[in-house]
């Protein structure tokens, strides 16, 4: 029988039906049309699909939805305002840190969790943090460098740009 | 008129025109786009790794409600005649459609046997358990040994190895015997003061791509059909879907999503041809999308292999002789790369008598695909790894044994080819200087050196380019972005005509809006395709001198075209921008457009040096890779960061392989960890950054002198980073991956 | 048939109600473990019984003699505690390798618990620590030793209706640490091929007075020894002791070979893992001084 479901997604109040078992990515995907957030695994071993559940770092295939009632959820659709980018994603550009882009939106949100609790990690740091996204393009090299100076133009006050 | 000089964007680093949409989620892949009406489809998929089908039965799965199409081999076309366009490769239509959807018998486990579509996925995958199939398991065939033993069960009946001096009677599942050879190996071995002769294995490994298969087909009342996929290559899913399905392939337009990497996987169709036929039977759009399970057992990976490599030298390490016998696993199906292996295995070297002999196997396991520079890492690991090994039995260094045998313009290869304009040695000298080679190693620590060589391809590509008012430029190409080609693209377009780079728009057209191209492979898409894009700006450029003649009323040969801008040759102070020609179109001869489409017949072989530091912990096994320098012949790398990026992710899919990644199965034939978690492919925190370096030795074929920069990347980082270990633990263990098991048994055998 | 409900009682008794009378009802926590399999058919809940809106179920308690955790706290919660980290680094240690950073936004040191894997990265570092296991279910509210919870892979003493709500770990004593290290082929995303952890108390001399080991992965249940522990009890934690103990436990193993391991290394890494779990547990209290 279908959960009815009221949440905050991307800062807007937002309600669909879901069965017991769809994932938030499930219901992001098919039914909100949310498909920034990507399905590389559907068991937590890729980050494809990494989202912030009330501010806290999860993979959305690994949440329910019916257990997003009354969260707050942020996608990658929601890191910067339309047609603005978060310096995270400046500087994934600006280093052409991406190959295929498959994980890119994931990396974007799990570094964006990084950055949000930790404005000057190292390069041992970063890795660990992004662990969990898998990338089989790129070798992460300069993924991690993109991220490191995402950081170093936040210290400095960089800002999502609108 | 004065006009300000095009500076040439080639060799420079702009952001991807499609970079915006990748970072904010906006770019859509396989599985992003739904249609009105939409139904899901599923596969069932095999039990048994090897059995007859006796039975289906599909009438309970279709009676279910919501259940709107079943499909078996049956409604495949049965007959197939010449073979299809593909690439690099031979393709047979009888092996494919038997690999999209088993006929008479199941080969591996996860083998397609039937796919429903339904109203929801849910109700797809319900179905799928209401089909009833019937099976006699038959005895499986996993490895080498044991599919050519003399008593092995032979997957196909029908198959004779091919390649044998005489036509066998008995069928066998040694699909073919390839041959390559130069000089005398015999006389050679002769000659030789040193011969070593070892076996190297190397498990199968899959591309890893992150974005599992998937599709969305919508077949019309008057059999035209949409198709929307992720492929390295929309013409050739055109191509092979026509030709399973009995199809005209003019009815079938694919547009390409963007794909969410391939290394050679997506080369193929699995999903595509089941999505448009059963689009076909229920009259609705069909989505299909696999599991990352199913991804694992039922596409993909490559080849397993064996190699046994004997090498004859001088005690001072001139190489005389090279011998190799390369066995490698295809799969369910024959077709593995162990030819292309056996082009490369000795390529770099100048021995004078070198022999490979390749045979490809068929065993219960999941058909092969491409895997980047498909046969040659494998390949690599055997000769490179051995070549160290007698380094340090003649107490040479193994660069210096690598610069004493290096091949040179002029070599011929054992596969007819004579090498010319080649960069092995400009790569040799870069890892001498580089601090890599000469840094200082702790204990535990081991460095491992090892050459990679790939041919790369050209072939056909397409592209038509369009001037858009105010002197925009519209580029349409055939060819998948599977890693920034659609910058490169740009770059070119915007050297050739001398207009900015941001004034160039790139697009990835479908099969119905650009000429046909091969596929996203081969490393040929800057080559090729980027040679089809200067193509179509020539025309075009020669299509704007023409009108600004006619303007100016002299002949075309008189304007010269610099810098975007048309100058009157007899007059230089009269000049037309582009933007101004491009608003004279409605009152002269109509829009302005270039059309490019090639074939190029050479490619510009490719090598590249790497240098590994590996730390072993030698109470657990375990390793660790601490520094990485990949050093490569570019010919001229036209966006560099792209160029560093195949250097990059070339390693690590090379680092993964070597250590941990591998398909494990049970006796059955099961593959026992077909996910992320047990498939054990390197994460951001295993890795150091990775170095590169950049030769450019350009080619003379290609108008900016490039060299495809794909594939290379991938053939020597297994050998590299073995060598490294083996010199890290003391040990020589010649299987791969040197996993931590692995490693702890060799350095407790050694003590 | 499926799921068929998803249900978040909002008490205890409500929760206990639940998972009582419903057929197939399964108590969620993060989930990390049960969606997985539940999608590839290993665990066939009937429906979801999410334990994360029960007051309790989340937060880390400081109380005079133990810390109390909400079985449903999330381990990145757990790993980056201020309080946890000092007095019990090497739980959180354990916390911190499990998954991912986006698997340790959900994942449970309930559900680790619970989930009754032999290779459960916290479970050896709670059972070091002593931790005690509060059940509601119903009869009530029982306790129950960590190392007393599972009786095999994927089995646990719990009887129908009942759930862990909390996990109680005794706040160490003076000149007493913990450490835990595993061994997993990459340095993430993996599950442990051996985990080991060390609970070790010293006098003011630096004289072993308590000792406490537990080894992951290597038997069907966390793997304990009274007499490995004894090895080290009253020792100066010298090579030779710690040798008598790693060797006692290692003798105790009975690892099985499965796609992440053979037996033998299995059992020859936990002796490694062991000796080594048990210096850095050592280090921590040098260091203290």
């Amino acid at each position: 029988m279908a959960i009815h479901v009221q949440t905050r997604v991307n800062g807007q109040a937002t309600e669909f039906l879901c069965e017991a078992d769809a994932s938030a990515l499930d219901v992001l995907r098919d039914t909100l049309g949310l498909t920034g957030s990507k399905e590389g695994c559907n068991s937590g071993d890729c980050g494809a699909c990494s989202v912030l559940l009330d501010g806290t770092l999860v993979c959305a295939c690994l949440v329910l939805g019916a257990e997003l009632e009354g969260r707050e959820l942020l996608t990658i659709e929601g890191v910067a305002p339309p047609g603005g980018l978060h310096p995270v994603q400046q500087k994934l550009l600006e280093h052409n840190a991406m190959q295929c882009g498959i994980c890119i939106p994931g990396i974007v949100v799990a570094a964006k969790a990084l950055l949000d609790r930790d404005p000057d990690p190292d390069e041992t740091t970063v890795r660990f943090a992004l662990a969990g996204n898998l990338c089989r393009c790129t070798g992460y090299d300069k993924i991690i460098r993109a991220v490191l100076d995402a950081a170093a133009a936040m210290r400095e006050g960089a800002g999502v740009r609108a | 008129m004065t006009h300000a000089p095009h500076i040439p964007v080639v060799g420079s680093r702009p952001q991807r025109p499609d970079g915006a949409d990748k970072v904010t989620g906006r770019a859509r892949y396989g599985a992003d786009l739904s249609l009105p009406g939409m139904v899901w489809g599923a596969v069932l998929r095999s039990p048994h790794a090897h059995a007859r089908i006796l039975s289906i039965d599909t009438s309970a799965a279709l009676a279910l409600p919501g259940v709107l199409a079943v499909l078996t081999s049956a409604d495949m076309a049965a007959n197939f005649s010449a073979d299809v366009a593909a690439g690099e490769s031979h393709i047979d239509l009888q092996d494919m459609s038997r690999n999209v959807l088993a006929r008479e018998k199941v080969l591996y486990h996860g083998h397609a046997v039937a796919a429903v579509a339904a109203t929801s996925q849910r109700l797809a995958k319900e179905a799928l358990k209401a089909i009833q199939v019937e099976y006699a398991p038959l005895p499986v065939v996993l490895d080498l040994d044991a599919a050519m033993h003399p008593d092995a069960p032979v997957l196909h009946p029908g198959m004779f190895t091919r390649g044998l001096p005489e036509t066998p009677s008995v069928a066998s599942n040694i699909a073919s015997r390839l041959v390559m050879q130069k000089g005398n190996v015999d006389e050679g071995f002769a000659e030789a003061e040193v011969v070593m002769e070892r076996t190297y294995t190397c498990a199968s490994a899959h591309q890893g791509y992150i974005e599992p298969h998937a599709c969305l087909a919508s077949a019309g009342a008057d059999g035209q059909i949409d198709l929307w996929c992720c492929t390295q290559g929309h013409f050739a899913v055109r191509s092979y879907t026509a030709a399973l399905l009995g199809l005209d392939p003019a009815s079938i337009r694919v547009t390409a999503s963007e794909i969410g990497g391939g290394f050679g996987g997506k080369t193929t169709v699995y999903l595509e041809p089941l999505a448009v036929a059963l689009s076909r039977k229920c009259g609705r759009p069909v989505k299909m999308q696999m599991s990352r399970e199913e991804v694992f057992r039922a596409t993909g990976p490559g080849s397993a292999t064996r190699i046994t490599v004997k090498v004859g030298a001088r005690r001072d390490g001139t190489l005389i002789a090279m011998d190799a016998l390369m066995e490698y696993e295809a799969g369910a199906f024959k077709g593995s790369p162990a030819g292309a292996g056996a082009m490369t295995i000795f390529t770099s070297y100048s021995a004078p008598h070198q022999r490979a002999v390749a045979l490809d196997v068929v065993v219960n396991k999941p058909k092969v695909a491409a895997y980047r520079a498909p046969g040659a890492p494998q390949a690599a690991h055997a000769t490179e790894c051995l070549l160290n090994e007698l380094a340090a039995e003649l107490g040479i260094d193994p660069l210096d044994l690598r610069c004493r045998n290096a091949v040179t313009n002029g070599t011929p290869t054992v596969y007819g080819a004579t090498l010319r304009n080649i960069g092995l040695q400009e790569c040799l000298d870069a890892a001498r200087v580089h601090p890599h080679w000469s840094a200082p190693l702790g204990p535990n620590q081991g460095r491992g050196l090892a050459v990679g060589f790939w041919f790369n391809h050209g072939a056909q590509s397409s592209a038509s380019v369009h001037l858009v008012e105010g002197g925009k430029l519209l580029v349409q190409e055939g060819n998948p972005d599977i890693g920034g080609s659609r910058a490169s693209m740009a770059l070119m377009a915007a050297d050739t005509l001398g207009i900015p780079y941001a004034d160039v728009h790139p697009v990835v057209a479908d099969t119905a809006s650009v000429g046909y191209s091969d596929m996203t492979g081969g490393s040929r898409v800057t080559y090729a395709t980027g040679y089809a894009v200067i193509e179509a700006c020539r025309e075009l450029v020669e299509r704007l001198k023409s009108r600004a003649a006619t303007v100016w009323g002299v002949e075309p040969s008189q304007v010269e075209w610099r810098d975007g801008v048309a100058i009157d040759g007899r007059d230089p102070s009269r000049s037309m921008s582009i933007a101004e020609l491009a608003a004279l179109s409605g009152r002269m001869d109509g829009p302005l457009s270039g059309q490019g489409s090639v074939n190029l017949k050479s490619a510009a072989p490719s090598f590249a040096v790497n240098i590994a530091d590996v730390e072993v912990d030698p109470e657990t096994g375990a390793s660790r890779v601490l520094r990485f320098t990949a050093i490569q012949d570019a010919g001229r790398a036209i966006h560099p960061d792209f160029v560093e990026g195949q250097l990059q992710g070339g390693a690590v899919q090379g680092i993964g392989w070597a250590l941990n990644e591998e398909y494990r199965f049970d006796a059955n034939g099961v593959m026992e960890n077909p996910g992320f978690l047990d498939y054990r492919m390197p994460v951001a925190s295993d890795l150091p950054m990775i170095d590169t370096v950049i030769v450019e030795v350009p080619w003379p074929d290609h108008p900016f002198g490039v060299r495809g920069v794909g594939e290379t990347p991938i053939c020597a980082p297994i050998a590299a980073v073995a060598s490294a270990l083996n010199a890290a633990a003391g040990t020589t263990i010649r299987e791969v991956p040197l996993s931590p098991p692995r490693v702890l048994a060799a350095i407790m055998a050694k003590d | 048939m499926g799921v068929q409900a998803y249900r978040a009682p909002r008490s205890i008794p409500e929760a206990v109600s639940l998972l009582s009378s419903e057929a197939g009802a399964f108590a969620l926590g993060g989930g990390t473990d049960l969606l997985v399999q539940q999608r590839s058919g290993a665990r066939q809940p009937g429906s979801f019984i999410d334990l994360k809106r029960i007051p309790g179920m989340l937060g880390i308690e400081q109380l005079p003699s133990l810390w109390r955790i909400g079985a449903a706290t999330a381990c990145g919660e757990v790993a980056s505690h201020p309080g946890l980290r000092s007095e019990l680094p090497g739980l959180v240690e354990a916390a911190g390798l499990i998954g991912s950073k986006q698997v340790q936004g959900r994942a449970s040191l309930g559900g680790n618990l619970c989930n009754a894997s032999p290779a459960a990265d916290s479970v050896p570092a709670l059972v070091a620590n002593r931790a005690v296991l509060v059940v509601a279910g119903p009869e009530g509210e029982r306790r129950i030793a960590a190392e007393c919870l599972t009786l095999g892979p994927g089995r646990t003493v719990l009887g129908r209706g009942e759930f862990v709500c909390a996990i109680e770990i005794p706040r160490p004593a003076a000149r007493q640490s913990d450490a835990y290290l595993r061994f997993i082929p990459r340095t993430e995303m993996d599950i442990a091929v051996v985990g080991a952890a060390a609970s070790l108390r010293v006098d003011e001399g630096g004289r072993c007075i308590a000792a406490r080991i537990a080894l992951g992965a290597v038997a069907p249940t966390v793997l304990t020894s009274p007499e490995a522990d004894a090895a080290l009890t009253g020792s100066m934690l010298e090579p030779e002791a710690i040798a008598a103990c790693v060797a006692i436990a290692q003798a105790a193993c009975s690892p099985i070979s499965d796609r992440r391991g053979t037996a033998e290394f299995r059992r020859h890494v936990a002796g490694v893992l062991l000796r080594r779990v048990i210096l850095a547990a050592s280090q921590r209290l040098a260091k203290e001084g």
